[in-house]
């Protein structure tokens, strides 16, 4: 993975000591709460329910066995013992206090780790494809460009106050894993007919209250060009978005106002002037990066192991694990590992310092000192030895991280919601911990197969509830929390939004809403048709029936 | 008198800045004498008369498009760039965009809701006079605001002050 040289540490360390120093500032009352606001945003610190909390960046999600244990030690020292993983990729601690979040960042900054912008209006941190370098499916590593992006966007001056938060996403494989469809800038790195590398880029997707996917502007920008014609984009955005609306502040907004063509033509206009210029990349510097992403020292081994064959044969339960949380590995004989953090008595995405260092342990023992943190909000191990994985299995068991879930309806993935969050309108984590309760029997899920459920504790769709298979989202009904239901959401190559079923739900209610929808399921599904692909069959009536019943459907076709 | 930080150091600044009422149009024409800002409708409504006049230099709010004085820059000796919100970043691609694209070489500099922790990225987009508001900062403040101009002594991206992205200026090694 990258590795800081001396110009790396010393942004990072000049970044401590400018943070102290505002951070001394606001609290002598030199800065007011409005000017130290963005400051403090734009290092990842937000005031909530509790406390601050503090976001960290985990650049496209890559983190060392080193920068794992020091997490550990900062949930330990200065938060409550545990750390959160965000859905992009980042790591949030729900408790530290004001006056000594520069003393974490100067921790963080010892392992060549930061939390500049996680948050505020400016380029956040850059996501990808968690199994970037391992998967069989991946046309070119996204990393390298991920990291080339990282520093460009780093305290860009042109770019540090935006209308609004802007976020860019890098996907390299057939599969898109990054969300690449929902996001303000998403790149599809590839090789074009002539075999030269490139970006596809898309523009103006995202969720919050106006979901919208994105929409191709170039079908191919040369490698050399990305930075010009990100800059051009951007340029054009931080002139022309709105900032009179904070909802209408979205590149998207612009997008759709202007139409994507007008769009493209005012980008296009703007990047002949940048093109070419000092910003283009070079091959020196993208091999200077790329060669921090080499391959492990892999062995050469067999494509199975006969071991773990054998030991998959001999222990249904490990069978279980290794059939939902072992993917395929493009080196024979290795594995990639899903560590969940679904286990049904913690929330979605949380995990203790404990848990931490095991994974650190872990990584080292069996994984090239690696660990990646998904959007989904689990770890992954990349590059696991078949031979490897019953031993892996029986400690993470121990340490519950080995949940066999991965991909399954109880594979939440959730906001903090109204526990943690000041904007929320609803709960998420009691509702997602009540489902996974429900659904508890593996037998069932194994049967109802792949199926995600996402929840939001409100319109900001932190929880990414528009693109799950069943969205839950908290809606505030006179002051109290209800829950309003999607279906058809999805994420990925034919990503879709989701549409709402009908009238909001009590909190008790949801496990049984959860069940009639997976009944109708059932009773509808063609022969290994997932979940997804019968909603889109069958289209929302059968669920809406199957949820509200018949009055419910006879009412509505009388009203329409 | 005002003071204004120019090339990293705290001078005193005479200039006096014109702003219309609500409603008022650009027609009328009483400038005080010496250093004088006037607002772009302004200029544009009597650009004859004001080209050349000593002194004189133009502001832009930030809804303002510094396109518009494309054909003017060669009479204009200095562009103030308003910031109505120091969070409304317009400002830095316009000053970038003076700088870049228009080749203006007078004094762009920064006012309204002017704040020594951006100074950093407007010094970088090409601003190279900045006033905060009177009474934002006291003197010795105003001193030691001069510290963040110094924020961040090696960044990796091309801009105004630094024409050049780290990867091209420095042998990184590998
Ligand atoms: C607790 C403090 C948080 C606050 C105040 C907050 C605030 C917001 C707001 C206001 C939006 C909507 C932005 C817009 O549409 O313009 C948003 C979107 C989002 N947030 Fe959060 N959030 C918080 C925590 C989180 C956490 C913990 C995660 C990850 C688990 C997260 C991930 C996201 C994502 C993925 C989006 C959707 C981005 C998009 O619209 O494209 N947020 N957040
Ligand atoms: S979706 Fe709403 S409730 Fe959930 S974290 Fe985001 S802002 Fe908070």
């Amino acid at each position: 993975m990258y590795r800081y040289d001396p110009y790396d540490q010393k942004i990072v360390d000049e970044r401590v000591a400018q943070f102290r120093d505002q951070t001394r500032r606001y609290l002598a009352g030199e800065l007011t709460d409005d000017e130290f606001r963005p400051l403090r945003l734009q290092n990842g610190l937000y005031v909530q329910r509790h406390a601050p909390m503090l976001r960290v960046a985990v650049p496209y999600g890559l983190l060392s066995s080193t920068q794992v244990r020091k997490l550990a030690h900062i949930a330990r020292t200065y938060d409550k013992g545990y750390a959160h993983i965000t859905t992009r990729q980042n790591v949030q601690f729900n408790w530290p206090e004001l006056k000594i979040v520069p003393e974490i960042l100067a921790e963080l900054a010892g392992v060549e780790m930061h939390a500049i912008q996680t948050s505020g209006a400016c380029i956040r941190n850059i996501t990808s494809d968690p199994f970037a370098g391992v998967a069989g499916d991946e046309y070119l590593d996204p990393r390298p460009w991920c990291e080339v992006l990282r520093q460009w966007s780093t305290f860009h001056p042109e770019f540090a106050f935006l209308p609004r938060k802007f976020k860019i996403a890098v996907n390299g494989a057939h599969q898109d894993r990054a969300v690449i469809q929902c996001h303000d800038i998403g790149l599809e790195l590839k090789r074009d007919a002539a075999g030269e590398i490139g970006f596809r880029v898309l523009v103006g997707g995202g969720m919050g209250r106006t979901p919208i996917i994105g929409e191709e502007i170039n079908a191919f920008v040369p490698w050399q060009h990305i930075i010009t014609y990100n800059e051009a984009i951007l340029r054009v955005y931080n002139r022309h978005g709105r900032r009179d609306n904070l909802y209408k502040a979205r590149i998207k907004i612009l997008v759709k106002a202007l139409g994507v063509a007008e769009f493209k033509r005012q980008v296009e206009e703007e990047w002949a002037f940048g093109k070419d210029g000092a910003n283009t990349l070079t091959e020196a510097e993208v091999a200077r990066v790329a060669a921090h992403f080499t391959t492990p020292a892999y062995e050469t081994l067999p494509g199975e192991d006969a071991g773990y064959a054998s030991q998959r044969a001999a222990n249904t339960a490990f069978a279980a694990w290794a059939r939902r949380n072992v993917l395929a590995h493009k080196v024979p004989g290795y594995a990639i590992v899903v560590l969940s953090l679904k286990n049904p008595a913690t929330a979605p995405g949380d995990i203790t310092a404990e848990q931490l260092d095991l994974v650190a342990e872990w990584a080292d023992i069996y994984s090239f000192g690696e660990v990646r943190a998904t959007h989904e909000q689990n770890l992954v191990l990349a590059d696991v030895k078949q031979a490897d994985l019953f031993a892996l299995w029986e400690k993470a068991r121990a340490a519950g991280l080995a949940t066999p879930t991965f991909g399954l309806l109880t594979d939440i993935i959730c906001c903090p919601g109204g526990d943690f969050c000041a904007l929320a309108n609803a709960k998420s984590i009691p509702i997602a911990n009540a489902i996974q309760a429900r659904f508890d029997d593996l037998d069932y899920l194994y049967d109802i197969g792949d199926l995600e459920l996402n929840i939001s504790g409100c319109m900001n769709s932190c929880g990414h509830h528009h693109v799950g298979h069943i969205g839950i989202l908290g809606v505030d009904k006179n002051g109290e929390e209800w829950y309003q239901v999607s279906l058809g959401g999805a994420q990925g190559n034919h990503t879709s939004i989701g549409k709402v079923i009908g009238r909001s739900f009590a909190a008790a209610e949801m496990p049984d809403v959860i069940s009639k929808i997976i009944d109708v399921y059932r009773a509808q599904r063609l022969d290994g048709e997932r979940f997804i692909d019968t909603v889109r069959r069958t289209g929302l009536d059968p669920f809406k029936l199957g949820v509200y019943g018949e009055a419910a459907i006879i009412e509505r076709k009388q009203h329409a | 008198m005002p003071k204004l930080i120019k090339n990293g150091r705290v001078i005193d600044d005479a200039a006096q800045f014109l702003a219309l009422d609500e409603g008022q149009g650009p027609e009328a024409l009483s400038l005080p004498d010496g250093p004088l800002f006037v607002p772009l409708a302004v200029w544009q409504a009597h650009r004859g008369a004001l080209s050349g006049r000593a002194g004189l230099g133009v502001w832009l709010d930030s809804n303002e498009n510094v396109d518009e004085l494309e054909g003017d820059l060669d009479s204009i000796g200095a562009i103030a760039l308003n910031f109505p919100k120091f969070t409304d970043g317009r400002a830095y691609s316009a000053a970038a965009l003076l700088r870049s694209r228009y080749g203006f070489k007078g004094e762009i500099r920064a006012i309204g809701d002017v704040l020594r922790d951006q100074f950093f990225f407007m010094q970088r987009c090409g601003f190279d006079a900045i006033q905060p508001k009177a009474g934002k900062y006291s003197d010795a403040q105003l001193e030691e605001a001069l510290a963040s101009l110094k924020d961040f002594s090696t960044p990796y991206q091309a801009a105004i002050d630094q024409p050049e992205p780290l990867f091209r200026r420095a042998q990184r090694a590998a």
